[in-house]
């Protein structure tokens, strides 16, 4: 390498090399400006990386800060591998949402499986085993020639990779949208429990100390990945395959014990799973955070292929690999329990003092870049912004039942959206530990008890997109109230949010302005319902070309129950009971799918989320949980009151008499804020809600086999046979 | 009563089978890690679900071929009861220590579910506890399950009464609905539905416990 001090970016050459890194001309220049000389091509893609939208988080950044993350639980907010919550008894929660949608949407059954490989290894990092996995997917519509084939091949990666692990799935959530068409939404989490003083972070420490690679070898496999998920798909995508990464979720469960089993010891200072942009975030994130430099012989690096140059070992996104720095004297014991879990375990080099990342393959300096600059000064945009223009209202009146009530509810349990998932969830080992207290479709949220206790935890994902593109600022509300309301549906006391922020190309004003109004309406939510954000992923440029997904703020949140004896399911457990609403609404129609299925049209203002209401209503409703006064309860969401009735008799075989009038609004809109609850014990509710001042109306009685509205009736079976038969019956081509 | 369950690399439902087996005999089973070849005497050797050493090739292919199953064989034969449950089924049929293969499920899809079975066989130690005819919900969690073997094989097991458990209904292509057999002496027992994790209230079903607790009282030590 020749210095050459200080240098222009005016060589086209060079400025195409670096736009072919995702460096603009400016950040090309600036990069010139850090490094001082003609830098070589693993700095290059060093830089490229490490200032990728997906590594750096340029565009988003500024208005990530505003989202609340601290709170008395919190133990480790945003910026390590994953978020860390007290949950008392000495334990702690470790968990993070994590997108995998471009790798998904081109090779779907790998890209779903590392992305669910890669959220688990952000957990056990810190030193917690993975005790569940939860996803939340959105495909594209249900007519689209590649859904299909997406959906299968998606749905198989998440099994086969959390399967093999042993971690159950639990649960999740699923949208169709023509939005989705070119570019599917492929969001994974992982809860994990770890001692609260043990856990582990990310900064390195102690100038000498030995930098070692553990896990699978190196491959050439996901080079560029984090590049290429920072641009918006066209239409020789495809070809991107190579970039995609190849899963080997036997490999990951070897790397879970084995560094369970480390973590046992006393050896280890710092740990970081290599994820995207492979060694190159891994090494420079760590150094940065220990404000020190490190030396690495690539040489040493074990390597699937052979010929492997500097660049390729660098920005290789090979799976199921770690980064640690040892304590010194350790290595013989680690390198030992490595073998034992037959992986490999390399010395590959050490921390040093002078700030610098220094690389070396076969005796040459490839790379000699200071640190700190790569992280502190990588770029940021304030972005312009434009916000969404406040859609035109809609009545229910002008949207009125066009058939009896029963036969919509018929059509609308069927419909792609609201259709059963049992489909997805069975090819998910969602029983593995014995623990799984509710699965799938079970209870609002999934519970799983902690290992050997009675304590249990709640675990939820949601987000409703058709309100965020309509409002932004309300949608984002709504996704965090979604979710704070589904685990107290549960019975759990919610407790942390992590967010997964999908959006599109945060370079055209209007798509910022989505993400911008959307943290807004979060931000206030997590405030409002002390739900602090703990953890959390952006993923911009979801678009084809020039069209861009519906905005999708992902909330994945989890709650603590302290007696698992105190849960909540959904099912109507018996006949004779009274059925309650908790919670009064509108009759908001706008955005419904009542709206969308029944009328075709996609209008209005979605449903406003009072966060007072919200907060009193749930804290109401948990309240009678926690007493044991309640075990039935499910919230009113997609599809409205109806559909939630509906779900309840699905789940239990059991019917209801619905004492309900035909009014479109009341039966199908989605207002906020509400429960439904069966209790034999009604009077006692009703008592106690009048002097919580919370609104409560009797709306019928469970029993026989039947739905029935006034002199309407329509067997539970009968919807049953829609609710489940619609996508079976799609994967199978049939409709 | 003292169990001894192997581990290898990639098992993952052995802690589910050692809170079951503790539950019913009050102690805490052997964790046998797979390149051991020597371990105490036990009464009850219980190969757990999972994914022994990755199963890319075919299941339980690789764990077949293992020094820690040369000794289990060598245990079977002093007549030690072992049970195979989901990949340690695998791994059994795999061994020959029981006849037939286990195929990829017909739907070439991971079921998991609970399932409805028929106890068909109750001479043996690990089903004694159960009724002939009994229908019991017991949930199965795999790829693999699909039961075949040729005409003459099954004819055997069927003959000799080896079926230990039937599906009601399909489920994975199983021939004669078969979820699990016997060897001929009723001493080695395979099976893919996980008696394990339907052994406890909050598992939603407790038709397993019959299972551990035959298991607990005719090993009896």
């Amino acid at each position: 390498m020749n210095n050459q001090g200080s240098m222009n970016a005016h060589d086209p050459k060079a400025v195409a090399l670096a736009k072919e890194h995702g460096l603009s001309p400016a950040e090309y220049q600036h990069m010139l400006d850090i490094v001082g000389r003609e830098p070589t091509l693993t700095e290059i893609g060093i830089f490229g990386a490490m200032w990728s939208e997906h590594c750096s988080y340029k565009s988003s950044k500024n208005w990530l800060r505003k989202l609340p993350t601290t709170g008395a639980r919190v133990i480790c907010g945003p910026g390590e591998n994953a978020g860390v919550v007290d949950i008392g008894e000495g334990q702690a929660l470790v968990f993070k949402m994590e997108s995998h949608n471009h790798p998904s949407y081109i090779e779907p059954y790998q890209g779903a499986a590392t992305g669910v490989g890669g959220i688990m290894r952000d957990v056990f990092t810190m030193g917690a085993r993975p005790i569940a996995n939860m996803n939340a997917l959105r495909f594209g519509d249900p007519s689209h020639p590649k859904t299909r084939h997406l959906v299968a091949g998606v749905v198989a990666g998440i099994g086969d990779y959390g399967n093999c692990m042993g971690v159950p799935t639990v649960g999740g959530e699923t949208n169709f949208h023509s939005a989705y068409n070119g570019n599917i939404l492929v969001n994974a989490m992982t809860v994990g429990l770890a001692d609260a003083n043990k856990i582990f972070y990310s900064a390195a420490a102690g100038i000498g100390n030995p930098v070692v690679y553990v896990g699978s070898k190196t491959g050439r496999d996901g080079i560029k990945g984090a590049v290429m998920a920072s641009d918006v798909f066209t239409e020789d995508s495809q070809a991107k395959r190579p970039t995609v990464q190849v899963g080997d979720p036997f490999a990951e469960k070897l790397l879970l014990e084995a560094c369970l089993e480390l973590m046992e010891t006393d050896s280890i200072v710092a740990i970081q799973d290599m994820g995207a942009a492979g060694m190159t975030s891994s090494s420079i994130e760590m150094a940065a955070k220990g404000k020190l430099g490190i030396q690495i012989d690539l040489d040493l690096v074990p390597q699937r292929e052979e010929g492997m140059s500097a660049y390729e070992i660098m920005l290789s996104e090979s799976q199921e690999r770690m980064v640690i720095i040892l304590k010194p004297g350790r290595e013989g014991d680690a390198a030992a329990i490595f073998r034992k879990w037959e992986l490999d375990f390399a010395v590959i080099g050490h921390l040093t003092d002078t700030g610098r990342l220094v690389l070396t393959r076969h005796g040459k300096v490839e790379a000699d870049l200071p640190v700190l600059p790569l992280v502190d000064e990588a770029p940021r945009y304030d972005r312009p912004i434009e916000p969404t223009p406040a859609p035109a209202p809609v009545s229910a009146k002008d949207y009125p039942l066009p058939a009896k009530p029963l036969d919509i509810l018929k059509t609308l349990v069927g419909s792609p959206d609201l259709a059963s998932r049992r489909w997805i969830a069975e090819q998910y080992d969602s029983l593995v530990r014995g623990d799984t207290l509710a699965g799938p479709g079970q209870s609002d949220a999934a519970i799983v008890r902690l290992p050997d206790s009675n304590r249990a935890i709640a675990i939820t994902t949601d987000c409703t997109p058709r309100y965020v593109v309509a409002d932004p600022h309300m949608g984002g509300r709504q996704a965090v109230a979604e979710a704070w309301r589904n685990l107290t549906a549960s019975g759990a006391l919610p407790i942390a949010v992590t967010d997964n922020m999908n959006f599109g190309s945060p370079e055209i004003p209007r798509i910022m302005g989505q993400f911008a109004q959307s943290i807004e309406g979060m931000a206030e939510a997590c405030q409002a319902l002390s739900f602090p954000v703990v953890s959390g992923n952006v993923s911009l440029y979801n678009a084809t070309g020039n069209e861009p997904i519906l905005p999708t703020p992902a909330i994945g949140a989890v709650g603590l129950i302290e007696d698992a004896s105190k849960i909540a399911k959904i099912g109507f457990p018996a006949e004779g009971l009274t059925l309650l609403l908790i919670g009064e609404g509108k009759g908001e129609i706008g955005r419904s799918i009542y709206l969308r299925e029944i009328h075709g049209t996609e209008a209005g203002v979605p449903p406003e989320v009072d966060l007072k209401v919200e907060r009193h209503n749930g804290d109401f409703v948990r309240g009678l949980i926690h007493a044991g006064a309640v075990t039935t309860c499910h919230d009113v969401s997609d599809g409205g009151l109806l559909v939630a009735v509906a779900e309840m008799a699905m789940e239990s075989g059991i019917g209801a008499k619905l004492d309900l009038p035909a009014e479109a609004g009341l039966l199908f809109g989605e207002d906020q804020a509400r429960y439904i609850i069966a209790t034999a014990n009604p009077d006692a509710i009703e008592a106690k809600a009048g002097a919580a001042a919370v609104p409560v109306r009797r709306i019928g009685t469970t029993g026989g086999t039947a739905l029935t509205l006034g002199s309407d009736s329509v067997a539970v079976k009968t919807l049953k046979d829609a609710h489940e038969g619609w996508l079976p019956a799609y994967m199978a081509g049939k409709s | 009563m003292q169990s001894a369950i192997i581990v290898f690399p990639g098992s993952n439902r052995e802690r589910d089978a050692a809170v079951a087996l503790k539950r019913a005999t009050g102690r805490e089973p052997l964790h046998v890690w797979h390149r051991e070849t020597d371990f105490p005497d036990v009464d009850l050797i219980l190969l757990p679900g999972g994914f022994s050493y990755g199963d890319y090739l075919r299941c339980g292919a690789m764990a077949a071929q293992s020094p820690i199953m040369r000794e289990v064989k060598a245990r079977a034969a002093k007549g030690v009861p072992i049970l195979g449950i989901c990949n340690g089924f695998q791994i059994l049929v795999e061994t020959g220590l029981l006849p037939g293969a286990l195929l990829r499920n017909a739907s070439l899809k991971f079921i998991c579910r609970r399932v409805d079975l028929k106890v068909e066989k109750t001479d043996t130690i690990f089903t004694a506890k159960y009724k002939q005819g009994d229908i019991i919900r017991v949930p199965v969690a795999h790829g693999d399950g699909n039961y075949v073997a040729d005409a003459e094989t099954l004819k055997r097991v069927e003959g000799n009464g080896q079926v230990a458990f039937r599906y009601v209904g399909e489920v994975n292509g199983s021939a004669n609905d078969i979820a699990g057999i016997t060897d001929e002496t009723g001493r080695i027992l395979g099976l893919m539905p996980h008696p394990e994790d339907a052994t406890d209230a909050s598992h939603g079903g407790i038709d397993g416990v019959k299972l551990f607790a035959g298991l607990a009282e005719a090993l009896a030590a």
